[in-house]
């Protein structure tokens, strides 16, 4: 006979692992991936592959040489998943120095230095955004147009939805919203003036995942629901004050909206772990971005508002309790 | 159906109900009897019997050690081997009273007869006196935990009872006995149910079954229409959905009668419900109506590897490598041996640990389901926070009893924990979240009755 093994109870395990979820929400990420590739061509490829092998790359490299881990966490999934989130949230036509500038703040500030997976206060692909909006503002903040296969750095460049928002209002005139593309084209990302960043083109490829992440239980409906709900209600009541905040449908759909909601605001690490507290960081995510996008010095503000309330996540966790189980007896 | 289920959490491991058809076999009896002297939660028993006294089947070993304490009957006939110490469940050596067994002589007192004794014919039967049969026959808690069942059925003052309710959920993946006892013993679970109603005082009864045991439900609605259809009791079988920790007594009572028990000291009996398993229903039965203390039980023996896995009427003080090898020996290489299923079963160091009254399954656990995963990092997934079924969160609770920050464990309510083990079965970087939580717990508890102590002194 063999031996006996010992251990304590639980001796079952559901089977679900770290490397499921994070390459469920790369395979989530997949159909705005193909939907990316289709509309930007060359340059998202380029993108793409510079930022998730940098940030591969560097985590691999601080595993070994820095921290010296036993266990290289490189496998795990989370920094190839980095790396297509940054690239998501950059332009197509950017250098791949500045991409691998991006990486080196996702991965080497943001991410490794707190003690890597699971301990980073920030959003790792959020920070390496943020620091090249800073660093180069010029390129951040221009926009390939959607339909140049060929082009990478030289691709033609466009107004995006949210900078024509912002122009009416910043002009008091509610007819340069005429120059929006209509709802059904922002929510294929197909028209031909469209222009974004490389992931956020598309929000049916967006919400494809979504459903994807709900159904496998990846993560749950309280985040993205309470960002997409507060600023559809909050963009909806400006727009009914006063029209030259453009209408909700076009506001949900247009920028990183979707992308956020779905994909940077659901992070596990640094969002909180209650669904009373992931409802409050929603509703706090939606209304900063409604308040930075219309009066703002950007025209984008769904990182910034996420960068934000991932500050807030430690404190919201500390306060935002569960409902304890016989807390409030019911009286029959 | 209209299956009911608790409100928060809960998880779905895999059933793996291998012996679901396998009919109970009267195990066969062993050459010598174990009997742990702390088979009950409270005091350990007293023995009474020396070195070389003679016993029967149903002679008492073992007196109530305490108020809350349980006699031990032999389940054997033969001569007191010696009064030593064994390994039990626990993993260490305690005291045991052990037997060698001679021929299968009985207690005359004991009624064998297979005849269904129902409460009508038995005018004597008052509450007190159901009580104090259950009570001297050291009937106690059969689904695991062991509280003896005389204590639940006399509730303290501040408390009244409304209905019983029958835990026949089984929860547990693998275990199957309580499903056999059901389908075997139907009509006797039905009067030791309405036992424990006249001993509670109460007219309302509910048997709480998930719905992954149809045939179990079918049967028992049907029996109950037959037995309390048109009588001053109302007696209910709730079809359960398939949800784990239903058999948690606080989970039960959710489920069935959508009250929540406060937090400790509160026990169900505070909103009304006195909560027996399925097997102590039965047990009561044959303590009151066969004057047969509680020697022998159902147990399940299980295993993925195992050849045969079977359901026994066993004997208790039988050691679990005679049912293993009943069923067709211990499958090759390392395993891991469990008293109970593998969510809350005890990892046993020994196969020679015998069974007790509260050992609904022996199971055997093989390769890669016998081993634990190296643990990864905490990614903060809340997928913990979503499975504990009484709305604490795990991986706090884990990290604070990590750090030995106990003021923050109590005021997190760490106490409230029910170690199902539902955190760590769903942790996706494999933590030893419960093992964490329950050393926290223990030394929480631990404050808590030092404070009180204290408290009393002054």
């Amino acid at each position: 006979m063999g031996k006996l093994i010992v251990s304590l109870s639980p001796h079952a395990h559901g089977n679900d692992s770290v490397e499921r979820n994070m390459y469920g929400v790369i395979i989530a990420l997949m159909p705005a991936l193909l939907v990316s590739f289709y509309f930007f061509g060359l340059g998202s490829v380029i993108v793409t592959a510079t930022s998730v092998a940098a940030c591969v790359l560097l985590e691999w490299a601080i595993s070994k040489y820095i921290l010296k881990q036993e266990r290289n966490t490189v496998l795990d999934g989370s920094a190839v998943l980095t790396g297509l989130l940054l690239a998501f949230n950059l332009p197509s036509n950017l250098p791949v120095w500045i991409i691998i500038i991006g990486a080196i703040f996702a991965i080497g500030f943001a991410k490794m230095p707190f003690g890597g997976l699971g301990n980073n206060l920030f959003n790792p692909a959020l920070v390496g955004r943020a620091a090249l909006l800073v660093a180069f503002p010029a390129q951040m903040t221009t926009w390939p147009k959607v339909g140049q296969l060929g082009s990478y750095l030289d691709a033609e460049t466009g107004a995006t939805p949210l900078s024509i928002m912002k122009e009416a209002i910043k002009n008091g005139d509610a007819t340069v919203l005429d120059r929006l593309p209509d709802s059904l084209s922002l929510f294929l990302g197909n028209h031909p003036d469209g222009a974004g960043a490389m992931g956020e083109i598309c929000a049916l490829a967006l919400i494809i995942g979504l459903v994807y992440m709900l159904w496998k239980k990846i993560i749950t409906w309280h985040i993205p629901v309470s960002i997409i709900a507060t600023v559809f209600v909050c963009a909806g009541l400006l727009h009914m004050a006063n029209p030259v905040y453009a209408d909700p449908i076009s506001v949900i759909l247009s920028g990183g909206l979707m992308l956020g909601a779905i994909f940077m605001a659901t992070d596990y690490v640094t969002s909180p772990m209650t669904p009373k507290g992931q409802i409050i960081y929603g509703v706090a995510i939606g209304l900063l971005t409604v308040i930075i996008r219309n009066w703002g010095a950007y025209p984008e503000g769904m990182s910034f508002a996420i960068l934000i309330m991932n500050a807030f996540t430690p404190l919201i966790n500390n306060y935002v309790k569960p409902k304890r189980f016989g807390e409030v007896p019911e009286k029959k | 159906m209209n299956a009911k289920t608790f409100s928060i959490g809960g998880i779905h491991p895999a059933e793996n109900k291998l012996s679901n058809e396998a009919v109970t076999q009267v195990a066969a009896l062993p050459k010598q009897a174990i009997f742990p002297l702390s088979q009950h939660i409270g005091a350990p028993a007293k023995p009474v019997v020396q070195k070389g006294d003679k016993v029967k089947v149903g002679t008492l070993i073992a007196e109530a050690g305490g108020f809350v304490s349980a006699p031990i009957y032999s389940s054997v006939s033969g001569t007191v081997f010696k009064i030593d110490t064994a390994i039990d469940a626990t993993g260490y050596r305690k005291p045991a009273i052990i037997i060698d067994v001679e021929g299968d002589e009985w207690e005359e007192s004991i009624d064998r007869s297979d005849k269904l004794e129902l409460v009508k014919d038995h005018p004597e039967l008052t509450p007190e006196e159901i009580i104090n049969r259950v009570k001297v026959a050291g009937v106690t808690g059969m689904g695991g935990a062991g509280f003896p069942t005389f204590i639940k059925l006399t509730p303290p003052p501040t408390a009244k009872a409304e209905c019983v309710i029958i835990n026949a959920v089984e929860c547990e993946p693998y275990i199957t006995a309580d499903f056999r006892l059901m389908m075997e013993k139907a009509d006797e679970i039905l009067v030791g149910l309405e036992l424990l109603m006249v001993a509670a005082k109460v007219k309302a009864g509910y048997i709480g079954i998930e719905t992954n045991k149809p045939a179990a439900i079918e049967l028992l609605t049907k029996k109950c229409e037959e037995k309390f259809g048109g009588s001053k009791y109302s007696v209910e079988v709730v079809p359960l959905k398939q949800r784990y920790p239903q058999g948690g007594e606080k989970q039960l009572v959710d489920a069935v009668i959508q009250r929540q028990v406060p937090a400790p000291p509160a026990i169900p009996v505070n909103v009304g419900a006195i909560v027996q398993n399925v097997g102590t229903a039965y047990a009561v039965y044959e303590a009151v109506m066969k004057h047969k203390p509680l020697f022998e039980r159902y147990t399940t023996v299980t295993g993925k590897k195992l050849q045969k896995p079977s359901n026994f009427l066993v004997r208790m003080g039988t050691p679990m490598k005679d049912l293993i090898e009943a069923c067709g020996g211990m499958p090759e290489g390392d395993n891991k041996l469990l008293a109970g299923g593998p969510m809350m079963g005890k990892a046993l160091t020994s196969v020679e640990v015998p069974i007790c009254k509260g050992t609904n399954s022996v199971t055997i656990l093989s390769d890669d389901d016998a081993r634990r995963k190296e643990p990864q990092p905490c990614i903060r997934c809340a997928k913990c926070v979503s499975a504990c079924p009484m709305g604490l969160e795990p991986y706090l609770l884990a990290k604070i009893s990590e750090v030995k920050n106990w003021e923050r464990a109590e005021r997190e309510d760490i106490t409230s924990c029910i170690e199902c083990g539902s955190c760590q079965f769903t942790c996706p970087a494999h933590r030893p979240l419960l093992d964490n939580i329950r050393q926290g717990k223990a030394t929480v508890m631990g404050i808590i009755r030092a404070r009180a102590a204290a408290a009393q002194k002054k």
